[in-house]
């Protein structure tokens, strides 16, 4: 007998599959006032907006690109067009949207998840959200889920101007502030106090077109006692040529509310993904982070969280999958920033066929901190010899009465856990995936069901191999 | 003429460089209890495990027999699949994959047929009532964190699910207290009961064949068989050790 079916039917092709370029305007390639100006045109943005924009323009070309972590110098800015708008607009209905792009999003399974688990789904397609929508339910309780670009020219204009990379300024980094230039599309979110999203929330973020970027923006506020639980995914299908995505998340979690933002991330592996989230977390508040990243070419990603307020919490549980021809550098961070906060960073990573897995931590306890705690644990899995994994823990203890631990592991699937899985009947392919599968199973455990499930596919097609 | 049902012929194995077993000679007919009983060092468990097919152990002469076939160039999946199992001194643990996740799919490749997760569960609940087991290790990681008795308990619970032709078990009573030896040789008879499976129940004590009914016992003296028997050859070790089959130098 054959393996089970719900590893049976395996299949790339879903992610791969390309649509035709008839996008109604790309931007011209590389990075000008210009193009920035264009961007902002297209786009309506308030004059705000648009000094917002030049100002990060200016600090992109002030900044260096980082040099501490994975080579990214096949990413060249003069070949990746910023922005890609699709012909269409967005729609409320899916049959409102183009069909090529319509059945795009129902291979991967999205209006179909709506309709059973989600409360509410915005989907981005290249730079523009075309599809946004939530349930009249969730709507009547005064959640707001919409495209940053409508709401800013709302009332809650004032609330975007003064949160908008406010958590993450352009200064922050070179990427940051090439996103901050040409940010297009992603989500805003708002859920007033004390109001309980019991569902969650999806945004999907698929990059069609050939050497383009994608910078979306999320930014979610969680108000005072009240709680949301946010998915994230994203794929592209593989080009030869470099593809960008340069997303932003900033969330801001209110006393005593809880957020809980999860990801699972599947670019193709052409993709260069320079990624920044970050999370502020006031008093009694909580924020969990469960991530996933097995996709692209290079990624940098390290989400961040502050906890600001007297007995905020921060639980990041993360796995990373890197194949051949991958360099996933991949972590967490946090800054206790107030005392009595805790933090729990909880990650896997592994590595495949000559693919690299960094995992880097960074827990800073400031001098207010006092009776905070954190801790830390790294496991590496290293599936063969040509292979790498490291992690890289960093800590900066500023307060007494703290309470700090790590630990790392860096391990390889041992043959007497192979060889008992065979001995019950498992073959050698199945025994080494139900292996990774458990060794994931920290990130897998935390997802609602259908998520779980996409990325324990996710893991079969790592183990057989087939991705491009 | 019969079948032959499960032999060794001339075996021997080795570990890395080193010839371990050295040309041993075994029959087993369905529903017969054999017991291997020898020193520590002698062979025992690398019987065990040339049998189930660890790829760490090699058979450089002669041939495992399992209805009349060779298996040794079958991989392990293959022979478990056909009926051979081994129940492990140290079972592996395996962190994240529940107990009754790997169960379930090992039972229906085994039989060769669905299972619904229904049905499959209650199953499981009475092997796992049989083996005085609480039924929350059946979500729990395979063996992670389980003690020493659990996990010999976890082996036998599978091996009643999966209903092996052949179950080989190695120092399945070491490092068990007197409850559990007593209740892990209830779930052996639980096996035998049925008088198609077939023991080979290797050990160095014989605590865990008191309550058993032996047909044959082997002793095995540095990686050869130096004497057969039947159930009185375990009073005799039991009285008085392997002393008498050791040879001269080594006294």
């Amino acid at each position: 007998m054959e393996e089970k079916t719900y590893i049976e039917d395996i299949d790339r092709s879903i992610y791969d599959i390309r649509n035709e370029n008839d996008d109604s305007y790309r931007i011209e390639d590389g990075l000008t006032e210009e193009i920035v100006r264009q961007i902002s045109r297209e786009k309506n943005d308030p004059e705000w907006m648009l000094q917002l924009r030049l100002r990060s323009l200016a600090s992109y070309r002030r900044q260096d690109i980082p040099n501490w972590g994975p080579p990214i110098d096949e990413l060249d800015m003069d070949h990746i067009s910023t922005y890609v708008r699709p012909n269409t607009h967005m729609a409320n209905d899916w049959e409102s949207v183009p069909k090529d792009i319509k059945d795009t999003f129902e291979r991967l399974g999205i209006p179909e998840a709506e309709r059973k688990s989600l409360a509410g789904v915005g989907a981005q397609y290249d730079s523009e959200l075309v599809y946004h929508n939530v349930k009249k339910e969730v709507a009547e309780q005064g959640v707001i889920y919409t495209d940053l670009e409508s709401a800013m020219h709302g009332p809650y204009e004032e609330m975007i101007r003064t949160h908008f990379m406010k958590l993450v300024p352009p200064s922050d980094h070179k990427f940051a502030a090439l996103h901050g230039a040409v940010w297009s599309g992603g989500s805003f979110v708002y859920v007033p106090p004390h109001v309980q999203v019991s569902i969650p929330l999806q945004s999907y973020f698929r990059l069609n077109a050939k050497g383009a970027g994608q910078f979306e923006h999320t930014l979610i506020l969680v108000d005072e006692g009240a709680s949301l639980h946010f998915i994230e995914g994203c794929s592209a299908p593989k080009y030869n040529v470099a593809n960008l995505h340069a997303g932003c998340v900033e969330l801001y979690v209110g006393k005593n509310a809880k957020l809980r933002y999860s990801t699972i991330e599947n670019w193709s592996k052409n993709m260069f993904n320079l990624n920044t989230k970050r999370a502020i977390v006031e008093e009694g508040g909580s924020m969990e982070w469960v991530s996933g990243s097995f996709g692209s070419h290079v990624s940098y990603l390290y989400p961040s969280t502050i906890l600001n307020g007297p007995h905020a919490d921060v639980t990041f549980t993360g796995v990373t999958f890197a194949g051949s021809g991958q360099n996933l550098d991949t972590g967490a961070k946090v800054i206790h920033n107030a005392p009595y906060t805790s933090s729990y960073l909880n990650t896997r990573s592994i590595s495949k066929s000559g693919g690299i897995s960094t995992f880097r931590s960074s827990v800073s306890i400031s001098e207010k901190a006092h009776h905070s705690k954190s801790s830390v644990s790294c496991q590496s899995l290293m599936l063969d010899s040509e292979s790498r994994s490291d992690t890289i823990p960093a800590m900066d203890i500023r307060a007494g009465e703290v309470d700090v631990g790590h630990e790392a592991t860096i391990g390889r699937i041992s043959n007497s856990e192979i060889f008992y899985l065979m001995s019950r009947g498992m073959s050698e392919d199945e025994a080494r995936e139900m292996i990774v599968r458990g060794f994931a199973g920290n990130v897998s455990k935390e997802l609602p069901m259908e998520y779980a499930l996409e990325m324990n596919r996710l893991i079969s097609i790592e183990m057989k191999g087939t991705m491009g | 003429m019969a079948e032959q049902f499960f032999a060794l012929e001339n075996l021997h194995v080795s570990a890395g460089e080193n010839e371990i077993v050295h040309g041993v000679n075994l029959e087993v007919r369905p529903g017969e209890v054999h017991v291997i009983m020898g020193p520590n060092g002698a062979g025992k468990s690398t019987i065990g495990y040339a049998i189930m097919g660890n790829p760490e152990y090699t058979v450089n002469q002669g041939h495992i027999l399992f209805h009349g076939e060779p298996i040794e160039e079958l991989s392990a999946d293959k022979r478990a699949r056909a009926g051979i199992f081994l129940s492990f001194q140290n079972p592996a643990e395996i962190q994240g994959l529940p107990m009754n996740e790997m169960l379930h799919q090992a039972v229906e490749q085994r039989r060769g047929e669905k299972i619904s997760v229904w049905n499959f569960n209650k199953e499981l609940k009475s092997v796992m009532a049989l083996l005085r087991m609480d039924t929350s290790y059946a979500k729990r990681d395979l063996n992670f964190g389980f003690s020493g008795g659990e996990k010999k308990k976890a082996e036998i619970i599978q091996m009643l699910m999966l209903k092996p032709e052949l179950a080989i078990l190695d120092e399945t009573d070491s490092g068990l207290d007197v409850d559990a030896v007593r209740t892990v040789s209830e779930g052996i008879h639980a096996y035998m009961k049925d008088k198609t499976g077939s023991l080979l129940i290797i050990t160095h004590s014989t605590r865990i064949l008191e309550s058993l009914k032996v047909d044959y016992t082997h002793v095995i003296v540095n990686g050869r068989l130096v004497k057969t028997g039947g159930p009185e050859l375990v009073e005799q070790i039991n009285q008085s050790g392997f002393e008498s089959f050791l040879p001269d130098q080594a006294k």
